[in-house]
């Protein structure tokens, strides 16, 4: 489609030179410098005298060391680099009074949305990429274990699935910078999306899901099983929920699903922990597999918004 | 001799919620002339300007550029008209190179091709020797003047240039105006300029109209419609005259 080749290529220059990306890279950089310490001291510790598990590679990620694992990380401030990369692609441009000379020029104005957001996504997956590499870099100096294939596939997945939440962020942002004319206020409307999506949804699912079964307590086993699947339901509307989810299963084999399981006694505890093999690889996308699809359909349902949304806009300079 | 139409509108038409920006204009623009779009602020010039290129869609009514319709066929029409906005912004970090060859890009151009136009285009507005500072380092008219080259630079068959006097020193006013003349019989391209500046559009245009609150209240050669207004016979007018007759009319 022609114009998206060049708005590409400018914007992914106009990135790279710019401050916030070199900043955001360089905090970038420690967090996966910390967290490859953090748990890779830990991880050394802790194997000094037995036997290796199966996966201990994997562990550098999921493994939260003093503080926190990588895969939280993520799913705590990745929704802040998608915003941050974001939140000013339109407005800027129409404050400037150059939205309107780029689209008197024959392109189709579509190609400007599409080329930011792929711009957008291109950073975001090296700066994933570049996360990952680090700390299995440092991971593999530190505990000294090579990751196996099936590892690295799993690791490959994990970056996949990342991207698209980041992309996801970045969506909205630019969604926000479409809507609001002035910068700072789409940068709000950002914050304030991520606030919900990421802390709201889930504190309001358990309000929601106590309110709706109060009749539940441990003699009345329906209702709380209700409960907790009113509660998943309401979660998958976050997209943190199903990055933590789906990412969790993949990356860290020995959990099965993404339920918790209610009511656990002693004996179930016990019997469980004599099944407890780490799921095949196969299995684990399995299960993955519908939190990644719904992931990118809610990235879809705002390309959409954000779509209708330019293409209605009047353009005009200033 | 028949000219030939290039820009035909018919009852067109704009409304912002229940404000008549644009009301039932009618006109034509003929090959090669510079036609002047005069009139007081908020006449609806840049709508009406806006609406032939395709980036506002009219409320009624028609307009056909070359035998396109821009609503349908907005791509073809941004192909062939250059256009440079009342309020121009650029990409202040790229120089002058950098941001005409993106110009040059989004028109597809080819490389060879792209790097011949746009020396042509920095010679001709003169800003060959400051084409490698950043754009943020230029002054009010500089950017007018490489506004104009990235106009060029698309080589199209006609200019909207939207006030493109907007804050220049009597000097550089001058010569653009001398520029705009000097291309539209070089290369043959037909102008519509919007501007305040009714003296100088008198020493430059072939035609004008004179739009007062969305409407077009006179269209034609300068002399007829001083002829219309100042009675005929009248050695010696002035646009401004004509002008304020119409304005005072309205
Ligand atoms: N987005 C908008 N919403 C509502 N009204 C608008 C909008 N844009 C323009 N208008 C109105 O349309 C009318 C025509 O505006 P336009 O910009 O076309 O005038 P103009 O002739 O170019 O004026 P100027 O000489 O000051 O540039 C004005 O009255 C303006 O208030
Ligand atoms: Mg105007």
């Amino acid at each position: 489609m022609q114009g998206i080749k060049p708005i590409y290529k400018k914007e992914l220059s106009d990135h790279f030179s710019s401050y916030r990306f070199l900043i955001l890279f360089a905090l970038i950089a420690m967090v996966s410098m910390i967290t490859a310490y953090m748990v890779g001291m830990s991880i050394s510790k802790e194997l000094k005298d037995i036997a290796k598990p199966k996966f201990v590679f994997l562990m550098l990620f999921t493994s939260s060391g003093a503080w926190f694992s990588l895969v939280q990380f993520v799913a705590f401030f990745g929704p802040l680099i998608g915003l941050i990369l974001g939140f000013d692609t339109i407005n800027r441009e129409r404050n400037e009074g150059t939205l309107s000379k780029l689209l008197s020029q024959p392109i189709y104005r579509d190609a400007v949305i599409n080329a930011k957001f792929l711009a957008g996504l291109t950073v975001v997956a090296i700066m994933m990429a570049s996360i990952v590499l680090l700390i299995s870099a440092l991971g593999l100096i530190m505990i000294g274990v090579i990751p196996g294939q099936e590892e690295c596939v799993r690791i490959f997945i994990y970056l996949i699935v990342s991207i698209m939440y980041l992309a996801f962020w970045l969506e909205v942002a630019i969604l926000f910078s479409i809507l609001f004319r002035s910068v700072a206020t789409s940068a709000l409307a950002g914050l304030a999306m991520w606030i919900f999506f990421s802390f709201f949804i889930s504190l309001g699912a358990s309000a929601i899901a106590n309110s709706l079964t109060v009749d539940a307590n441990d003699n009345n086993s329906d209702a709380l099983v209700l409960r907790t699947k009113i509660e998943t339901t309401i979660n998958l509307l976050s997209p943190m929920e199903l990055y933590t989810d789906s990412t969790t299963i993949i990356i860290n084999p020995m959990r099965k699903t993404t339920r918790t399981l209610v009511q656990m006694g002693m004996m179930e505890q016990l019997s469980m922990s004599r099944f407890s093999g780490p799921l095949p690889l196969s299995q684990s996308i399995l299960v993955v597999m519908p939190y990644f699809i719904f992931l990118i359909a809610i990235t879809v349902v705002f390309f959409a918004f954000s779509y209708v949304a330019f293409m209605r806009q009047e353009i005009r300079s200033l | 001799m028949e000219l030939k139409t290039v820009i035909e509108t018919k009852e067109l038409t704009k409304i912002y919620n229940t404000q008549i920006a644009v009301d039932r204009l009618t006109f034509k623009v003929y090959e090669s002339e510079i036609f002047g779009f005069l009139g007081p602020n908020g006449a609806g010039k840049t709508t009406t300007l806006l609406m032939i290129l395709g980036l506002t869609e009219p409320t009624t009514g028609t307009v056909q550029v070359l035998d396109v319709n821009p609503v349908r066929e907005p791509l073809k029409v941004k192909r062939f008209i250059g256009y440079l906005p009342e309020n121009m912004g650029f990409y202040r970090d790229l120089n002058a190179w950098e941001s005409l060859r993106f110009v040059a890009e989004l028109n597809g151009l080819p490389r060879q091709v792209a790097e011949e136009r746009i020396v042509d285009a920095l010679r001709c507005v003169d800003m060959l020797k400051d084409a490698n500072k950043k754009i943020e380092a230029y002054s009010r008219g500089m950017r007018q003047r490489l506004g104009i080259a990235e106009v060029l630079v698309k080589n199209p068959k006609i200019a909207f240039l939207d006030e493109p006097t907007l804050g220049l020193d009597p000097d550089a006013t001058n010569r653009m105006m001398g520029l705009i003349k000097e291309l539209s019989k070089e290369k043959h391209m037909t102008v519509l300029l919007s501007s305040h500046l009714l003296h100088q559009a008198q020493k430059i245009c072939d035609r004008v109209g004179i739009m007062i609150n969305g409407r077009m209240v006179a269209q034609g050669a300068m002399d007829q419609l001083a002829e219309e207004k100042l009675g005929v016979g009248k050695e010696t007018y002035t646009l401004e005259e004509i002008y304020m007759k119409y304005f005072q009319e309205a």
